[in-house]
């Protein structure tokens, strides 16, 4: 899997979520971009994902997110991981 | 721990829908939502965002419905949800779990730790919505504040007494305000142990004192009126980290993980639904490979599985000891089979492995017709509502059927192991109570004097369009070496559905490869479920200028799929094709074969002459024969 595929991936966990069907979703996107990207629903896209690709990305890392890239870099790296 | 795929967490009793997902999104665009849109997808296997979702269309159509018109149908219930830490993320998969069993329900959520003052308050929020349910979510670490490790024992005691005094000063506030259900959450055993396997040692411990406050819980309960939430037992069964993860509860202080929030809510409701008497309240049985190992019909007493001697026949000995125990407690046992019923009755008659006794059961239908028409059957004899039954059987088919006609039928997806059938139904909990009565315990013997009394009457059903789903594809090929295992066994095991019963050794099978005058079919039926095998065998010979049958059989699994009348079209077209003017059939009566008595008049045979002990031939006219139509496509599959 690339990271354009874990990219487009995400962004569908992400529409999910926030049931936003239509919303675009880059690498650049920010969760102050997306309307209901609050924390409640923060927590359940972080959940969603490691549910999804059977990670788990600690909390320092979570913290330190700024877009949704940097998820799926670091779903990428997880996922070599393993 | 469970294996994933069998976790509560994950409702795996619930069958899965086809691109759910789509379909929310496709609702979500609609301008108008109906409810019974929304019920089928409660019914399906939900992950906590399609919960989510579904939460979301639901609480669209009943903010435009008004609770005096009330035109959804639904029971509207009030529930207050009242806590020490995060719940709001519990609160779909509350209201899911709900419509799932037919209900509206709306939700209070207290302020976070609030709860005492808000049940005291008589000008609080909480009196005004005036719960019918109040469920204290109470979480762990605030259950066990006070505890220390270095606590004495007696000190530790006095702490445990103490808080179960608080909570019974809570329920009995609840109970004096509302008259409303109450519901105690247990506590979550999330704490780490300090010493482990013998942490009771260490009473003062925060591992040891809850697992003291979730003994003491139980007895208080009941003195109480208080109904219990055991999730420290179902997070037992699925595992803790199924639950609950450390890092939400320090992020967000959801002690409950939303992954495990769907399971949560279909868990309280389920005691909503004991306590307003929509429990399911009888278990309808299939028997052949899922009372019993085999085909009755076909393995007869001797060739079943069932009891001492075989791990499988211990397995369904097991499950129809649960079930004796289900119907010992209250729920009311009926059985529809695909069997003639002698057949059908003979293991509870005669065989000494048998749990199951004729006497526990409150209905019995065997017979061959479709079992979604028996079903109704079983709830008009027992005059119980469709949606009070639950439907248990090991083929995916009937089961598929069962919810497409009976969508208020609970068909839980069983697991192939029967090892397995007895733990299915407890986790979909249907028959989820609260108080076991005497009335409780003597209500099978009720209910089948009046099913005795009742007359059976015929209810129809239309199946075309099931069929028509199902995307069957009749594979067809002549007898080949690869098959051959398969063709000797079904020609000398199979027993009920086999016109003359003429039974083959493996030699006098392999002559009729180099027949090329000779029709000898294998059919194999696949459908959206899958592979159903090899399940037909077809052999007739040249005879002047007729084609005589001179096997025909079938796996009665198919049954009801309009297999005979695709096979009929499949065999004519192969008898013209080598000259033939007329197909010949013949049939033998055997003990086991009365199914198949009218099976060539069906497919438009003319009689031709019938003899004294009862075995009759039939002719069809290949010139003027038309084919049948059915909903299978026949495909020669090539070796």
């Amino acid at each position: 899997m690339t990271s354009a595929d874990t990219l487009s991936e995400v962004s569908d966990i992400i529409r999910d979520v926030l049931d936003a069907p239509d919303l675009p979703i880059s690498r650049e996107t920010q969760a102050i971009h997306c309307e209901g990207w609050d924390s409640v629903n923060h927590i359940n896209i972080i959940i969603s994902v490691e549910s999804r690709f059977g990670i788990k990305i600690n909390t320092a890392e979570i913290e330190g997110m700024k877009n949704v890239g940097e998820l799926v870099d670091a779903v990428d790296r997880k996922r070599g991981a393993r | 721990m469970n294996q994933v795929g069998m976790r509560l967490t994950e409702l795996y009793w619930l069958p899965s829908a086809d691109g759910i997902s789509d379909t929310l999104k496709g609702l979500g665009r609609q301008a108008t939502v109906h409810v019974d849109e929304l019920i089928p997808l409660a019914r399906s296997r939900l992950d906590f965002v399609q919960t989510q979702r579904l939460d979301r269309l639901l609480g669209k159509v009943l903010s435009g419905a008004t609770a005096a018109e009330d035109p959804i149908g639904l029971k509207r219930l009030r529930l207050a949800m009242l806590g020490s830490a995060t719940l709001d993320h519990l609160e779909p998969g509350l209201r899911v779990a709900a419509l799932r069993r037919g209900i509206a329900l709306e939700i209070f959520r207290g302020e976070y730790g609030q709860y005492q003052q808000e049940l005291l308050d008589e000008r609080s929020a909480l009196q005004a919505f005036a719960p019918n349910i109040v469920l204290l979510s109470l979480d762990a670490r605030h259950l066990a504040q006070g505890a220390d490790v270095g606590m004495s024992r007696a000190d530790a005691a006095a702490l445990v007494a103490g808080r179960i005094e608080q909570i019974k000063a809570t329920w009995r506030a609840a109970r004096r305000r509302f008259s409303a259900q109450v519901i105690q959450q247990t506590c979550l055993p999330c704490v780490p142990a300090a010493i482990g396997s013998n942490e009771a040692r260490l009473p003062g411990a925060p591992a040891a004192l809850i697992s003291a406050l979730n003994a003491e819980l139980p007895r208080h309960a009941a003195e109480e009126g208080v109904d219990l939430l055991a999730i420290d037992a179902y997070a037992a069964q699925d595992g803790l980290a199924a639950w609950h993860d450390p890092v939400l509860w320090h992020r967000a202080k959801q002690e409950i993980s939303p992954l495990a929030a769907p399971a949560y809510g279909d868990l309280v409701v389920r005691l909503v639904a004991a306590q307003q008497g929509l429990s399911a309240k009888c278990l309808v049985l299939d028997l052949d490979n899922t009372v019993w190992g085999g085909v009755i019909g076909d393995d007869g007493l001797e060739g079943i599985s069932l009891g001492q001697g075989s791990a499988l026949g211990e397995a369904f000995a097991a499950f129809q000891a649960y079930v004796r125990d289900l119907s010992r407690r209250g729920v009311i046992l009926a059985v529809v089979s695909k069997n003639d019923l002698a057949n059908a009755q003979s293991p509870f008659d005669s065989h000494p492995e048998m749990i199951l006794k004729q006497s526990d059961i409150a209905c019995f239908i065997a017979n061959w017709d479709d079992k979604a028409t028996n079903i109704r059957k079983v709830a008009e004899t027992l005059n119980i509502g469709l949606d009070s039954l639950v439907f248990i059987d090991d083929n995916p088919f009937e089961r598929g059927i069962v919810r497409r006609e009976l969508p208020m039928v609970a068909v839980p997806e069983v697991p192939d192991d029967p090892a397995l059938f007895a733990s299915t139904l407890a986790d979909a909990g249907y028959f989820e109570a609260l108080n076991i009565t005497g009335n409780d315990l003597e209500r099978t013997a009720q209910y089948r004097s009046n099913a005795q009394r009742e007359m059976l009457r015929h209810a129809h059903t239309d199946v075309e369009g099931y069929l028509k789903s199902l995307d069957m594809t009749l594979q067809w090929r002549p007898f080949d070496r690869v098959g051959m295992q398969r063709i000797v066994q079904l020609i000398n095991k199979t027993n009920q559905f086999n016109l003359r019963t003429q039974r083959y050794t493996e030699a006098q099978v392999e002559e009729l490869l180099e027949d090329s005058g000779a029709i000898a079919l294998q059919l194999r039926l696949l459908d959206k479920f899958g592979d159903n095998g090899i399940i037909s065998i077809i052999i007739a010979r040249p005879d002047d200028e007729a084609m005589f049958i001179d096997t025909w059989l079938m796996s009665c699994r198919v049954l009801g799929r309009r297999v005979e009348e695709a096979s009929v079209n499949l065999v004519a077209a192969e008898a013209r094709r080598r000259g033939a003017r007329r197909l010949v059939g013949e049939y033998l009566p055997t003990k086991k074969n009365g199914m198949v008595r009218e099976f060539y008049p069906k497919l438009g045979f003319e009689p031709v002459v019938e003899k004294p002990d009862g075995a009759t031939r039939w002719q069809l006219d290949l010139a003027r024969f038309k084919p049948f139509d059915h909903f299978i496509t026949i495909k020669e599959d090539f070796a």
